[in-house]
């Protein structure tokens, strides 16, 4: 059984990772040069944080691993990340409200772990909350615009939070050991995050004219290793050039 | 006892040589500024004989940080320190509430619009900012983008005089 404290820490590297990872998918096909710039800067600070929590998570193992062999030399099994994170990127409605749905949860969250009792992820959060909330003001102007746009975006919107609306129950989930690191004051509580995560979203969609769906069940499995078929096709990319030339360095 | 003061004086007077050599890298991606403008620069120590240069990222996955931290490696090696070394530090969080106001002054003569106030927390989320036109000083920009040409930095225009800027966001 791994440490709590790595498994919680990696967990957080790989939603941001694989995150970042979908969204420089866009990089060079963004609808205009503005969003593109823009994917490509979220994609950039997701990959940092990434990098942040990997290192952190390579020297409390103690086994020698670094940011690199964490995210290049790990299989499907092995990445914890929330399925939210892996679906395909799809049409730019599907990019933008992911981010929200994912930017509303964690600029909240990052916020409180900024208060950790661990001093190397509340350093890690402090900043990456900075980032959080630029990319969560951009995404959410989008998801008006779309929503209150023309039909064709509005229907794409729609469409996009069909699909997405089951992968949010995830963010939520506490299993026995992060509870522990709840109360110890080390990890977030999910559950505080989640009156301020709907109050966003009610706001925002609101403006954007669509209503949040009625509950209903909810996908899992990303955090315990159980994946969906994308997450393979996505390391395929990610991992290729350590898997074919392994050591390789610029 | 004389000599433990000579010695300790010594060694500020060291710091004081590594700290000027340090605080004259300059950002590659905006070269007007160093380091030292920027606030990226945050401490220069003594561990034994080895100098220590504490720099901070600006954003967490900032690409200049291994670039900077070559250029303050190599400065320190120009100026003759052997024993050195460069310490990347997360806490406290970089924010522009420390770029030094030469610092905007030199941004603003580059033609990119300098952070606005001070960085606020989830009450500014949905705000709405003001940025004067860093190239005719109106006060009619329209935010083109939210993100620019570097992670630092959002994408403007000025409805006055036309022209693009950046403006290097407020965090």
């Amino acid at each position: 059984m791994e440490a709590p404290l790595f498994t919680y820490t990696l967990r957080l590297a790989d939603n941001a990772l694989v995150l970042g990872h979908r969204l420089s998918e866009w990089c060079g096909h963004g609808p205009m040069l503005e969003e593109d710039l823009a994917l490509a800067n979220m994609a950039l600070d997701c990959i940092g944080q990434a990098r942040n929590f990997y290192t952190y998570a390579g020297e409390m193992e103690g086994k020698g691993r670094s940011e690199d062999d964490l995210a290049y030399l790990r299989d499907c099994a092995d990445f914890t990340n929330i399925l939210l994170v892996e679906r395909p990127r799809g049409d730019f409605a599907f990019t933008i409200l992911r981010q929200f749905l994912y930017s509303a949860f964690m600029h909240p969250f990052f916020e409180q772990l900024s208060a950790s009792k661990d001093e190397r992820l509340a350093a890690i959060a402090a900043k990456a909350e900075k980032e959080m909330a630029y990319h969560l003001r951009h995404s959410a102007e989008w998801v008006i615009r779309l929503g209150d746009g023309t039909e064709g975006s509005a229907a794409r919107l729609s469409e996009a939070l069909a699909d997405l609306w089951p992968f949010t129950g995830e963010m939520f989930e506490v299993d026995a050991a992060e509870r522990a690191l709840i109360e110890a004051g080390v990890a977030v509580d999910p559950a505080s995050i989640r009156p301020l995560w709907l109050e966003t979203v009610d706001r925002v969609f609101a403006d954007a004219l669509i209503t949040r769906p009625k509950d209903v069940w909810m996908q899992s499995g990303g955090r315990r290793g159980e994946h969906s078929e994308h997450l393979g096709h996505l390391l395929a990319d990610l991992q290729f050039m350590q898997r074919a030339y392994p050591g390789s360095v610029w | 006892m004389g000599a433990v003061i000579e010695l300790s004086t010594h060694g500020d007077a060291r710091i004081a040589r590594a700290r000027e050599a340090a605080a004259r890298v300059c950002d590659p991606e905006v070269p007007v500024l160093t380091i030292d403008d920027l606030g990226v620069l945050r401490d220069v120590r003594r561990d034994g004989e080895t100098i220590e240069v504490v720099i901070t990222p600006t954003y967490s996955g900032c690409p200049a940080m291994d670039m900077i931290a070559l250029e303050v490696d190599l400065a320190l090696e120009k100026a003759g320190f052997v024993h050195r070394k460069v310490t990347l530090s997360l806490s406290p969080a970089w924010t522009t509430d420390w770029m030094s106001e030469a610092g905007k002054a030199k941004l603003k003569a580059y033609g990119i619009a300098p952070p606005q106030g001070r960085a606020k927390g989830r009450g500014a989320l949905f705000g709405v900012e003001e940025i004067p036109c860093p190239h005719c000083g109106s006060l009619d920009p329209r935010r083109v983008s939210e993100f620019g040409s570097t992670a630092c930095k959002a994408l403007w225009r000025c409805e006055s005089c036309r022209e693009p800027f950046d403006y290097f966001k407020c965090i």
